[in-house]
């Protein structure tokens, strides 16, 4: 397979960017220690695939100040506690006793409400279209239970329309995506059709097995060999073109898009997700009206710079120093999925 | 964080399952299942919901796989 894509590359004959969009990627490529398979020119970026990397500081500061509200609990996933905000993280805040507890699952909340019937639980809901159909799921239960004290507090994201944006920026050139397996299962190929006939860029979904991207990136070569752009599916054992069309009507019963901040990148139009109006009463934002001041990107982190493609992380001046896993400065460094995580991890 | 893991269904209760993954049983929700899932079968689980049906040979290749990478990002949650 290294041939092959060796004598494709050849064959197109110019340096070549391709984009892993999804942070399981990103460490996938590591792992399998692909890079250094391949031939000098044909790059692999990193791009905004982790849902917790892209979450705001004014989210995560939002999120802190719902939980200080009287007689509240704030649930998340486990790997947004320690996501920076402009003061602290929600680790910090619940060592000052903020009442934070970690989730596995967004139904986990639902226990601990009917548990504490005279609480407010709130679930901070951070998570591309993989994640969002089980905080659907997990509405349509509380509906169904009559659980009034649990609220969400939405910054769901979508990849497609982030995507869009990327394609528009100059400051990089990408020739192809590698696109994420799983939010893929839930959303199927053709979302991602206008970015091949929008923007002639080829698409390939791909497993993370390292035949599997290696496969993937045969066939974006191909695709570019062939002045070809398409979306295809390697990862064919769970991804169709449809997807699962039961887990999208979930998400578009509770759920409208909305405009969403990417921490680094800024507010990109209809990529987030809020929920409907008829289902208000539950939105967090609508209910307890916390507002919370506006903050910068931390001094001299380049995250956004890396969500896009355009640095890899080790040209942050902080990488390494400043800022490393045990005390992140910014979000990509905090996730293991999170760019600065990994190469921090592999690549020093 | 969008990582779906291949779990073998153990039980059946209406829209609960319980499954294995890694010799451990967790119970999951079924409500967002395309289709039937019967007892037996594989499904990909994430954030406690089934996503889809995986078949056998490709669910045993993906856990093995997810078990490197979970151990690659250290996460305690898929290790046995
Ligand atoms: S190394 Fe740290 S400071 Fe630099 S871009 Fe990455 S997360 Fe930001």
């Amino acid at each position: 397979m290294i041939d092959l894509i060796k004598n494709l590359y050849n064959k197109i004959n110019r340096p070549v960017n391709l984009m892993e969009v999804c942070g399981t990627h990103t460490v996938a490529i590591f792992k399998h220690g692909i890079r250094s398979l391949l031939p000098e020119g044909l790059r692999l970026l990193s791009g905004p695939g982790c849902p917790v990397c892209v979450t705001s500081i004014k989210d995560i500061d939002k999120a802190i100040a719902l939980s200080m509200l009287d007689n509240a609990i704030l649930c998340t996933f486990g790997d947004m506690m320690r996501v920076p905000g402009a003061k602290k993280s929600l680790s910090e805040a619940r060592a000052e006793g903020a009442d934070i507890r970690v989730v596995y699952s967004p139904l986990d909340c639902l226990k601990i409400a009917e548990e504490n019937e005279n609480k407010k639980v709130i679930f901070f809901s951070a998570g591309f279209e993989t994640t969002t159909p089980s905080v659907a799921g997990t509405i349509f239960e509380a509906e169904r239970r009559q659980i009034n004290n649990f609220f969400i507090y939405s910054v769901n994201k979508l990849v497609p329309p982030a995507l869009d944006v990327l394609l528009q920026s100059d400051d990089v050139r990408i020739d192809g995506f590698i696109m994420p397996g799983h939010v893929s299962t839930i959303i199927g190929s053709k979302p991602y059709d206008f970015i091949a006939s929008k923007h002639s860029t080829p698409c390939v979904i791909t497993g993370f097995g390292a035949d599997d991207i290696l496969s993937g990136i045969t066939m974006l070569l191909k695709q570019i060999a062939e002045g070809r752009a398409a979306v295809e599916i390697q990862y064919k054992s769970v991804v169709t073109e449809n997807g699962n069309q039961k887990a999208v009507e979930f998400i578009n019963k509770y759920f409208e898009p909305c405009d969403s901040y990417w921490r680094g990148i800024g507010s990109l139009p209809q990529s987030g997700l809020k929920l409907r109006d008829e289902y208000k009463q539950r939105d967090a934002e609508v209910v307890f009206k916390i507002d919370v001041p506006d903050s910068s990107e931390p001094k001299g982190c380049q995250c956004g710079l890396v969500l896009r493609g355009v640095k890899i992380p080790s040209e942050c001046p902080l990488f390494g120093k400043a800022c490393t896993p045990e005390k992140p400065i910014g979000a990509c460094m905090v996730s293991m999925e999170g760019s600065c995580a990994a190469y921090y991890k592999y690549n020093r | 964080m969008c990582l779906a893991v291949p779990s073998r269904i153990v039980e059946i209760d209406n829209l609960l399952a319980v499954v294995d993954v890694y010799g451990a049983r967790k119970e999951i929700s079924l409500l967002l299942m395309p289709e039937e899932a019967l007892i037996g079968d594989y499904v990909l689980v994430h954030a406690g919901f089934a996503i889809q049906k995986v078949d056998e040979e490709a669910a045993q290749d993906a856990l093995r796989l997810i078990r490197e990478i979970a151990d690659a990002m250290e996460q305690e949650e898929f290790k046995e």
